[in-house]
């Protein structure tokens, strides 16, 4: 499973970037495990890291993960049992796992999307505790290119999805309407309204 | 309690109840059909977005830097059919190359 090196990697770098950032050991593996949305924990400790208040680094957070609102109503139909059952399976699901999981026809692999989220937690939880506990070893990651392999990874993921000219167009918009916000809008904001580009596929 | 904390635990409720959201209410009922075909588009909208803000942003400022060089090698890896580890692999040497270049 190459995405779990690929995210246990990101782990150890989001575990040496909140420890610089003056977060400590504990509070990033703990974050790591409860919130499991990387993108957004790097917001939450980059704006730390930059002097920014708790309440800029909490909001950058929330508003990236805003996209699991839709996200995880995708999956809905996947999970199954009661409401407990429900909230700590739709744990499992982040970027990765949900699309993994995706089938041509939109419907969701419950195995592949259980499995790979959990496989994909351990090792992001893992990675965090490597990074927070060994982060005077490694130095700054941005030196090994990690920031780049972070949006490489998005779009290989994004390669194996767009396959009709909905899609593709989509994928257009999106970008078009992320770039075009990010000089007027906080960071994160302008992810969460490229989701606004979905809406060309309602059906008339 | 520190600030670190307070981040951690509102970042951390936010986000289980924003991803328990939809399958808790929903249960197992299908989405109404209007809805299935915007959802399908979300994955190409926000991924792109994600590509885009990762590459292209820092902070409030558009910029060309070496990240850009390491998508570009992403691009092209995957042109060539390479494996997904491998694209992001070669973005992050070719952009680590591009920063000792520099």
């Amino acid at each position: 499973m190459p995405f779990a090196l690929v995210v246990g990697v990101f782990g150890v770098a989001f575990g040496v970037l909140a420890r610089s950032a003056g977060m400590g050991w504990a509070a990033p593996i703990a974050m790591s495990a409860t919130t499991f949305a990387g993108s957004s924990q790097f917001a939450a400790a980059s704006v730390l890291d930059a002097g920014g208040a708790a309440s800029a680094a909490i909001a950058a957070a929330l508003l990236l993960n805003a996209r699991y609102v839709p996200i995880a109503v995708s999956t809905a139909s996947t999970f199954r049992g009661g409401r407990l059952r429900r909230f700590l399976e739709a744990q499992l699901v982040v970027d990765e796992s949900w699309a993994l999981s995706r089938r041509p026809d939109g419907s969701h692999d419950r195995t592949i999307l259980l499995g790979s989220g959990l496989v994909l937690g351990l090792a992001w939880v893992g990675g965090t505790v490597i990074g927070s506990l060994g982060s005077h070893a490694l130095g700054n990651p941005d030196r090994f290119g990690l920031d780049a392999a972070f949006p490489a990874l998005f779009l290989a993921l994004l390669w194996r999805q767009v396959r009709s000219r909905r899609e593709v167009a989509a994928a257009a918009a999106g970008a078009a309407i992320a770039l075009a916000l990010v000089p007027f809008t906080p960071p994160g904001v302008p992810i969460v309204a490229a989701a606004a580009a979905c809406l060309i596929g309602l059906e008339r | 309690m520190s600030a670190v904390w307070v981040i951690v635990i509102a970042v951390g409720a936010g986000t289980m109840a924003m991803k328990a959201l939809g399958p808790v209410l929903l249960g197992g009922r299908p989405l109404p059909r209007r809805l299935a075909g915007p959802l399908r588009l979300l994955a190409p909208s926000l991924l792109a977005a994600l590509v885009v803000t990762n590459v292209f942003a820092s902070g409030r400022d558009l910029v060309l830097d070496a990240r850009a060089l390491g998508l570009a090698a992403a691009v092209l890896a995957l042109a060539l059919r390479a494996p997904l580890l491998v694209a992001v692999a070669v973005a992050a040497a070719v952009t680590a190359l591009a920063r000792a270049v520099a």
